[in-house]
C-alpha cells in the first residue's frame, strides 16, 4: 500500500492542476488515469482558446495540455496511467485496478490492484457525453461529438464521409469546424431548440465554409443496416413535435449526436458524497463548498466533474482543489489564502457575461444554501 | 442575404453597422482597416494586446465587445490571425480598379497560393464572385492560423469573409 | 481514413508498423495506438454484437466509459478497444455478447 497526501482521480486539465499545486507545497500526490495518454479532453481541443492572458488565451488546448504534463513531470507528480479507481473507503482508502495491462491487453478477472491510503481524493474525473434516443441511434456510426474529436485529432483517423451532427452548441459548432479541417464533409448541422446555443463566432467560422445550421430540426432516424447510411429529419413546432411533412433526408454515413455533457458522479456517489440535481450544470453533480470540498470531509471536486464548463475553469477549479486538499491538513495559511482569492476572482471573469449566467447561479446557490435553484421554465 | 446572428449563425449588415469594432466606410476607403465581426459578450481579450498601434479596446470586464479606433488602427492585421474565434478581418477599399482586399483568417489544408484565383463567399458560405490571391501566409507568430489576402469586387469589400473550399481530403489531394 | 495531413497537427509522423489478425484479416496498424484506431483506419465499423437481440455495435464514446467498443482481444472479452493498444501478433475478434466464461 503506498501513502500519499492527495489522490487524484483524472490527468485532464483539472486533475493535473491540482496535482500541480499539491507537488508545489512539497506534498505527496498520485494522478491516477484510466488512459495510457494523459490530458484529458485537452488534448483534442487543437483551436485556440478564449479569455484572458492569464487563462492562456490564444493558445491551443493540445499545447496547454503538453505545458500541463511537463510541469506535472518536472515536479515529481507521480501519474498512474491505464489505471482505475474502482473504490474509496472512508479514510481514505483508493482501490486502483489495471484497466491497460502491459501487454496490451484489457483488465481481466485477475489484473492486478492496488490500494491508496490518501488524506485527501480529488475527483476530476469529468464528464460523459449526453445520448440521444432516436430510431437507429445504435446503428454503427452513431456516436458522440467528443468521440469523433478523439478519432480526428487523437487517432488521425476520419469516422467516416459525411456527417450530420446534432446539436448547435459549442462542442457541436466546433467539432463541425474540426471535421472540415480533417477533410470530412459536414452535411448539415440541425438543432432543436429556435436560436442557436453556441457563439456567434464559432457558427460564423462553419456557415462561411458552407455548412447549414438548421435550427427548430430534429432527428426522426438514422437509417442503414448495421452501419448508418443516412439520416431523416423534421422541422419541430413550439412543442418540440415534428412537423409533418418536412421531413428531409441526408445522405451520411455518420451521425454526431452534441446534446450536452453531464458530470461523471459514479466515485463520488461510491464514497458517499451526496448529489444535488442541477441542470445548470449538466445534472447531478457533486454538492460542494467554495473550496469545492465535498459534503464527504477530505473528498474534493474539480472541472466538469464539478458541473459542466469549459477547459480554462477546470484548470483553476483543479488549482483551488488542489490547494485546498493539501491544506487541509494544517490551516491555510495569509499566502494559501490569496491564492484562493486570486484563482476566485479568475474563475468569476471566466464566468462573466450572459452565457454563463445560469451556471453563476448554480454554483453560487450549491455553495451558499447547498440546494440549487428552480429552472425558471 | 439579411441574417440574424441566433438563427442563421451570421451577422447581417445591420448587425455589422452597430458593432463597435467595425468602422466606417469612409475610413475604409482610405486604407486597410481591421474589422472586428464580435459582437457577443464572451471573456475574450487577446484583440487587445495583438495590436502595436493600441488601437483595439476591451478593458474590463474582458466581456466587453472590442472596439476599435480607426484612426489608430493601421490595418496591418497582425489581429486578424490572434483572434481564437476568427473573427478579425482587413478590408481595403482604397484601391484603384474597382476592387477591394480582404484579409481573412484561414485554417485549412491546402493553403492557397498568391496569383490563385478562387471563388470568393459571403457570412453564409455563398459564392459571391471570383478573387485573385495576393498574399497567403503563416509564421510562427501566427501559430498555424494563416492570414489570406484576397482582392475582389469593390463592391465585395464588406461581404466577402471567406474563399470556397475545394472538396479536399486530409492529404490534399481533391477528392 | 487516415489524415496524413493536417492544418493545425501537420504531418502525421512515422510510426513502426504493427500487424492484427481481425476475424482471421491482417489489419495493419501504427504502435501506440488503440485497436479501435486501426480498426477505423480499416474501414471496421462493427466492433461486436449485443447479446440478446445480436445488433451490431461500433464506438459510441471513444474513451473507454460506454464499452461499445468491447472486443475479444487475445482470448479475453470485454476488452475496451478504443484505450487498448496495439501489439504485434494480436488477434481480436468481433465479440456476440458478454462472452463466454472462458474468455474472462
Amino acid at each position: 500500500m503506498s501513502v500519499v497526501d492527495v489522490l487524484v482521480v483524472g490527468a485532464g486539465p483539472a486533475g493535473l492542476a491540482a496535482g500541480i499545486e499539491v507537488a508545489k507545497r512539497g506534498g505527496r500526490v498520485c494522478v491516477v488515469d484510466r488512459n495510457l495518454e494523459p490530458g484529458g479532453q485537452l488534448v483534442k481541443q487543437i483551436h485556440k482558446f478564449f479569455g484572458s492572458r492569464e487563462h492562456h488565451a490564444g493558445v491551443r488546448g493540445v499545447d496547454i495540455a503538453a505545458q500541463l504534463l511537463e510541469e506535472a513531470r518536472a515536479l515529481g507528480v507521480t501519474l498512474r496511467l491505464g489505471w482505475e479507481v474502482f473504490a474509496i473507503r472512508p479514510g481514505h482508502a483508493v482501490d486502483i485496478v489495471q484497466a491497460v495491462a502491459d501487454d496490451a491487453t484489457g483488465s481481466a478477472g485477475d489484473a492486478p490492484t492496488e490500494r491508496f491510503d490518501a488524506r485527501s481524493v480529488v475527483l476530476a474525473a469529468g464528464a460523459e457525453e449526453n445520448a440521444l434516443q432516436f430510431e437507429g441511434w445504435t446503428l454503427a456510426g452513431v456516436m458522440g461529438a467528443g468521440a469523433a474529436q478523439t478519432l480526428i485529432n487523437v487517432w488521425r483517423v476520419r469516422p467516416g464521409k459525411r456527417v450530420l451532427m446534432v446539436g448547435a452548441g459549442n462542442v457541436g459548432l466546433i467539432v463541425t469546424y474540426q471535421l472540415l479541417q480533417a477533410g470530412v464533409t459536414v452535411a448539415a448541422i440541425i438543432e432543436a431548440a429556435p436560436r442557436i446555443g453556441g457563439y456567434g463566432v464559432h457558427a460564423a467560422k462553419i456557415r462561411r465554409a458552407g455548412v447549414p445550421i438548421l435550427t427548430s430540426h430534429t432527428i426522426l432516424r438514422a437509417e442503414g443496416v448495421e452501419c448508418v447510411e443516412g439520416a431523416v429529419v423534421a422541422q419541430v413546432d413550439g412543442t418540440w413535435c415534428p412537423i409533418e411533412g418536412t421531413e428531409r433526408r441526408f445522405d451520411v454515413d455518420v451521425i454526431c449526436v452534441a446534446v450536452g455533457l453531464h458530470p461523471n458522479t459514479r466515485l463520488a456517489s461510491l464514497a458517499g458524497c451526496r448529489l444535488v440535481f442541477s441542470p445548470a450544470l449538466g445534472g447531478w453533480v457533486p454538492l460542494h463548498n467554495a473550496f469545492l470540498e465535498t459534503t464527504v470531509p477530505g473528498i474534493y471536486v474539480a472541472g466538469d466533474a464539478a458541473g459542466i464548463e469549459e477547459a480554462s475553469t477546470a484548470l483553476e477549479e483543479g488549482r483551488l482543489a488542489g490547494i485546498a486538499a493539501y491544506e487541509r491538513l494544517r490551516d491555510v495559511d495569509a499566502e494559501g489564502h490569496a491564492e484562493i482569492a486570486a484563482i476566485q476572482r479568475r474563475l468569476d471573469d471566466l464566468r462573466g457575461g450572459p452565457f454563463c449566467g445560469g451556471i453563476r447561479a448554480a454554483k453560487s446557490a450549491l455553495q451558499t444554501t447547498g440546494e440549487t435553484p428552480c429552472p425558471a421554465t | 442575404m439579411p441574417g440574424n446572428l441566433s438563427q442563421d449563425g451570421y451577422l447581417s449588415l445591420d448587425e455589422l453597422r452597430s458593432a463597435p469594432g467595425v468602422p466606417s466606410h469612409d475610413r475604409m476607403r482610405r486604407g486597410p482597416v481591421a474589422v472586428i465581426e464580435c459582437v457577443q459578450e464572451i471573456p475574450c481579450n487577446p484583440c487587445e494586446a495583438a495590436c502595436p498601434h493600441h488601437a483595439i479596446r476591451v478593458g474590463t470586464p474582458i466581456t466587453n465587445c472590442p472596439v476599435l479606433d480607426p484612426e489608430k488602427c493601421t490595418g496591418c492585421g497582425l489581429c486578424v490571425t490572434q483572434c481564437p474565434g476568427l473573427a478579425i478581418f482587413v478590408v481595403d477599399l482604397s484601391r484603384s480598379g474597382e476592387t477591394a482586399a480582404v484579409t481573412l483568417p484561414y485554417e485549412y489544408l491546402p493553403l492557397p497560393e498568391a496569383g490563385e484565383l478562387v471563388d470568393v463567399v459571403d457570412r453564409s458560405g455563398e459564392v459571391v464572385g471570383r478573387g485573385r490571391v495576393l498574399r497567403a501566409a503563416t509564421t510562427r507568430a501566427t501559430d498555424r492560423t494563416a492570414a489570406v489576402t484576397v482582392e475582389v469586387a469593390r463592391e465585395h469589400g464588406m461581404n466577402v469573409r471567406g474563399i470556397r473550399r475545394e472538396e479536399v481530403d486530409g492529404n490534399g489531394h481533391d477528392r | 481514413m487516415r489524415i496524413e495531413r493536417h492544418p493545425i497537427l501537420g504531418q502525421l509522423a512515422e510510426a513502426r508498423e504493427i500487424t492484427l489478425r481481425v476475424d482471421g484479416r491482417v489489419v495493419k496498424a501504427r504502435e501506440g495506438e488503440p485497436i479501435a484506431a486501426a480498426l477505423a483506419a480499416a474501414g471496421i465499423r462493427v466492433h461486436r454484437y449485443t447479446a440478446k437481440r445480436s445488433e451490431a455495435r461500433g464506438i459510441l464514446c471513444a474513451i473507454g466509459q460506454c464499452t461499445d467498443c468491447a472486443m475479444i482481444v487475445n482470448g479475453m472479452a470485454n476488452v475496451r478497444t478504443c484505450i487498448t493498444p496495439v501489439a504485434d501478433g494480436m488477434v481480436v475478434e468481433t465479440q456476440r455478447g458478454v462472452g463466454r466464461r472462458s474468455e474472462m
